[in-house]
């Protein structure tokens, strides 16, 4: 089969493809022509397999959720555990083979284009986009916004490892700002339709919006009210859970947890970026709370409600620990990863027209990390320059 | 008093095959060859034709721009070819060896002033067995050298402890010092392992390295002793060269005998072998090699940074080491990316393997696909000096000549960065790039 793709053959227009595909399945038997003559078997595919895996907690966890909180939206009390999973899987898998097909399929037609072997990093943003998506977000807009990211936040600057802005993000901020009525409100974060006969029909008079929406548009004078989409009020443990609305995978902080136990274990994640984010995130919630005012709800929640509410945990395991659009050096993770923190809270807490700030702190930062990453990379130079200046005196 | 280096960063690679007897094997070769490739800023010009008989010591080759600069035939006999590659560059002068040929009478040579100890180093060959930063080339005669800087021992995966050649040479290295601090207004450092056999030298500054491979790079020496900075010159040369500078100082007769380990898991009897510099790896391997139906990855050198051979090249200079391991081009492994197997190693935690220690069997492959860089901090964890590692690849990558400078290409070798090319998980030839761009500064600073 293989000579069809060589250079001649008849299937050559697909020689990307189908190395992609060989390269999936054996490891490649290329050996060193030059430089060492032995490598290390960590390679980019494991790599990614690995943040892949890592989110599986997180996506099995959506779906139980996904399908519970149409149960409560239907008005049932009776919760069976298989049909809540099947609807949930129901309900994300088109969502899934979506986000792959349209950005592995512009992978693949990008790598061929450019005679390159195809790169793995979709792997990783193709389960992603799915997660961090209402549950509700139409096919074709999340097709549209795969599509924009893949080919605009991505393969313009080159592909994989040259991309500036986290393409995961910017589908889900293309979503939002090009999609606003459709992406925010009371209506997308919860499933009321059944689906292939499964689940019921949610009454009309429904509304499921997120804790962080419900936050935004409360009284404060009057105190929070945070509360389920029954009406009952949502306690720090069920935020923990994950039990509430939220974009897909994203609810659940232990299943996150979980998932950054996975990236630190196996040393894939950065800790420093992960651990300062949650540190900055701690620090800006307390300083919100301690002057909080009528004027912005969001700062009369509790650190413990500001990590565990809406993607900031998530934002902080999975979004900014992404190598490539993260700060590179060692210093500027701690940096990097504190002002996401920051950010995320100002956003979410100071802008009442935004609910949640952790993606739009991610993206923002993303644009900064390499202005972080030059005054690091300047002390390092400035310390040689001192050298040299002491030397000549 | 010594100095004392602590490094933290590195890797030692435990790998299959490894010299565990110190005894000594004598292979003689019938032919040595010298490859003007190995001795970087060398522009080889042919010093004898094919068929001309040649004394040892006596220089094959010489530098085309500093003609005093020359390459020595390791044995007597006569010159059986000088092989040229693609546009007549000479790839290397085999001497066929001529083992009833007399000894050359030799006199105790003068070196007693600087003037002299050049003129000495130069003509016996052993000036192009050191290099200089910045650039990692054949010292420049007319720089001189702010210190002077001797590698102690190899830390390299399956390295010869260089402490079998040196026994009993305590008076040749004190020489070889000796020489050397009137080369330079600086000192004479040598480093030492940790808890290695090597006694104080007189006359130098010793230096106590302990940690990982690459503590006995010349570069990690020197960026923890006293680093380079833009305009200064600093030599470099591993304690067996300076050996050979005592012993030629004391005799006047250059030693080309070497000490090499046969390593590798390839190898049925891994062994030390006493030969000499040069020697042909057909008699160094002879009757050694595992009978196997794979293929088999033949390196002269060890395996981060030797040089690719097969069974009729020969011992490069300067390495004292051979390692034989499969080539791998007919594993078939089926997922590989996938694998949970503890037999399977890495550095990475995500393979199991990582935690059982087991001695590693690597293979030649690349054991992935090349891609841009994408994990951060890899390399800084394999390169224990105050560089930017990723940031230095990047500037070499864009030819931005005033930011390598900044970051500190003046400080390193392609050597340096070898772990971090086999750490890297998007498989870039790291070496290759250190070494075109230190071509390139040199190149256009000239």
């Amino acid at each position: 089969m293989k000579p069809n793709f060589e250079p001649g053959g008849k299937l050559h227009a697909f020689h990307s493809v189908f190395d992609g595909f060989e390269t999936f399945l054996f490891t490649p038997q290329t050996t060193s022509s030059s430089g060492v003559h032995i490598h290390d078997r960590m390679d980019s595919k494991r790599t990614m397999i690995i943040v892949v895996s890592a989110l599986i907690p997180c996506l099995l966890f959506g779906m139980y959720n996904t399908g519970y909180q149409h149960w409560l939206a239907c008005g049932e009390s009776h919760f069976p555990f298989w049909e809540l999973m099947l609807y949930g899987f129901l309900a994300v898998l088109p969502r899934i083979v979506v986000s792959y097909v349209v950005g592995l399929g512009i992978e693949f037609a990008v790598a061929q284009w450019r005679k390159e072997e195809i790169q793995e990093g979709f792997l990783v943003t193709g389960i992603l986009i799915p997660l961090i998506c209402p549950v509700e977000t139409p096919l074709w807009m999340l097709a549209v916004a795969t599509a924009f990211a893949v080919i605009f936040a991505k393969e313009v600057f080159g592909g994989t490892g040259y991309n500036i802005f986290n393409v995961a993000i910017v589908t889900r901020v293309f979503l939002f700002f090009a999609y606003p009525a459709q992406m925010s409100g009371d209506k997308v974060f919860v499933a009321t339709e059944p689906i292939l006969g499964i689940g019921g029909t949610a009454p009309d008079s429904f509304t499921g919006a997120t804790p962080l929406g419900e936050v935004a548009t409360s009284d404060a004078a009057s105190g929070l009210n945070i509360t389920g989409i029954t009406g009952d009020p949502i306690s720090l443990w069920d935020a923990f859970l994950g039990l509430i609305p939220g974009s897909f995978g994203e609810t659940s902080t232990l299943c996150i947890l979980i998932g950054a136990a996975i990236l630190l274990a196996t040393g894939i994640a950065s800790w420093r970026i992960m651990l300062s984010v949650f540190a900055g995130g701690t620090v800006m919630s307390l300083i919100a709370n301690w002057c909080a005012s009528p004027l912005y709800p969001a700062s009369y929640l509790t650190v413990g409600q500001q990590l565990c509410l809406g993607g900031f945990a998530f934002a902080a395991v999975f979004m900014a620990t992404d190598p490539v659009t993260a700060a590179r050096t060692n210093t500027g993770k701690y940096i990097y990863g504190f002002l996401i923190g920051v950010i995320a809270i100002v956003i979410r807490v100071y802008n009442n027209g935004y609910p949640e700030g952790a993606m739009l702190a991610v993206l923002l930062m993303n644009a900064f990390a390499p202005l972080i990453d030059y005054c690091v990379v300047q002390a390092n130079i400035n310390r040689r320059m001192r050298r040299l200046k002491t030397k000549e005196s | 008093m010594s100095i004392k280096i602590s490094l933290k960063k590195g890797l030692d690679l435990d790998i299959l095959g490894g010299v565990s007897d110190l005894t000594l094997t004598a292979v003689a070769p019938s032919t040595v060859a010298i490859v003007p490739d190995d001795y970087p800023g060398f522009t080889p010009k042919p010093a004898v034709k094919e068929g001309d008989r040649v004394e040892s010591g006596q220089p094959l080759l010489y530098d085309k721009f500093n003609q005093q600069i020359k390459l020595v035939s390791p044995a007597a006999g006569t010159v059986k070819a000088v092989v040229r590659g693609e546009r007549r560059k000479i790839e290397r002068v085999v001497v066929e060896i001529d083992s009833h040929a007399k000894e050359p009478s030799a006199a105790k040579p003068s070196a007693g002033n600087a003037d002299d100890a050049r003129a000495l180093l130069m003509e016996s060959g052993l000036w192009a067995m050191m290099r200089q930063r910045p650039y990692d080339i054949v010292p420049d005669p007319d720089a001189k050298p702010r210190d002077i800087f001797v590698t102690g021992f190899d830390s390299a995966p399956l390295a010869a402890p260089s402490t079998v050649y040196l026994a009993g040479k305590e008076r040749e290295l004190a020489a070889g010092v000796e020489l050397l601090s009137k080369l330079t207004e600086g000192k004479v450092y040598v480093s030492r392992h940790d808890g290695e056999a090597l006694k104080d030298i007189p006359g130098a500054e010793m230096v106590d390295v302990s940690g990982p491979h690459p503590a006995g790079n010349a570069s990690v020496l020197i960026a923890n002793v006293a680093p380079v900075n833009k305009g200064e010159t600093v030599w470099c040369l591993d304690i067996v060269t300076l050996a050979r500078i005592g012993a030629t100082v004391m005799t006047g007769k250059i030693p080309a005998d070497t000490i090499v380990a046969v390593t590798g898991s390839e190898v049925e009897h891994p062994r030390l072998v006493s030969t000499l510099i040069g020697a042909e790896l057909s008699a160094l391997l002879a009757g050694n090699l595992k009978k196997e139906t794979h293929h088999v990855r033949i390196i002269s050198g060890n395996p981060l940074t030797g040089h690719r051979a097969s069974m009729d090249g020969y011992l490069r200079y300067p390495y004292t080491q051979i390692t034989v391991i499969p080539e791998g081009d007919d594993v078939a492994e089926f997922m590989g990316w996938a694998a949970l197997s503890p037999k399977k190693s890495s550095v990475s935690r995500s393979f199991p393997g990582h935690f059982l220690r087991h001695k590693l069997n690597p293979d030649a492959r690349l054991m992935g696909g090349r891609r841009a860089i994408i994990m951060s901090g890899e390399y800084d964890k394999v390169i224990p000096m105050d560089i930017m590692a990723e940031y230095l690849i990047k500037a070499i990558i864009a030819r931005d000549i005033d930011r390598m400078e900044a970051l500190g290409i003046y400080e390193v070798a392609p050597e340096d960065f070898a772990l971090a090319e086999y750490v890297d998980t998007s498989k870039l030839p790291l070496q290759q790039i250190v070494r075109d761009g230190l071509d390139y500064l040199r190149k256009e600073l000239k």
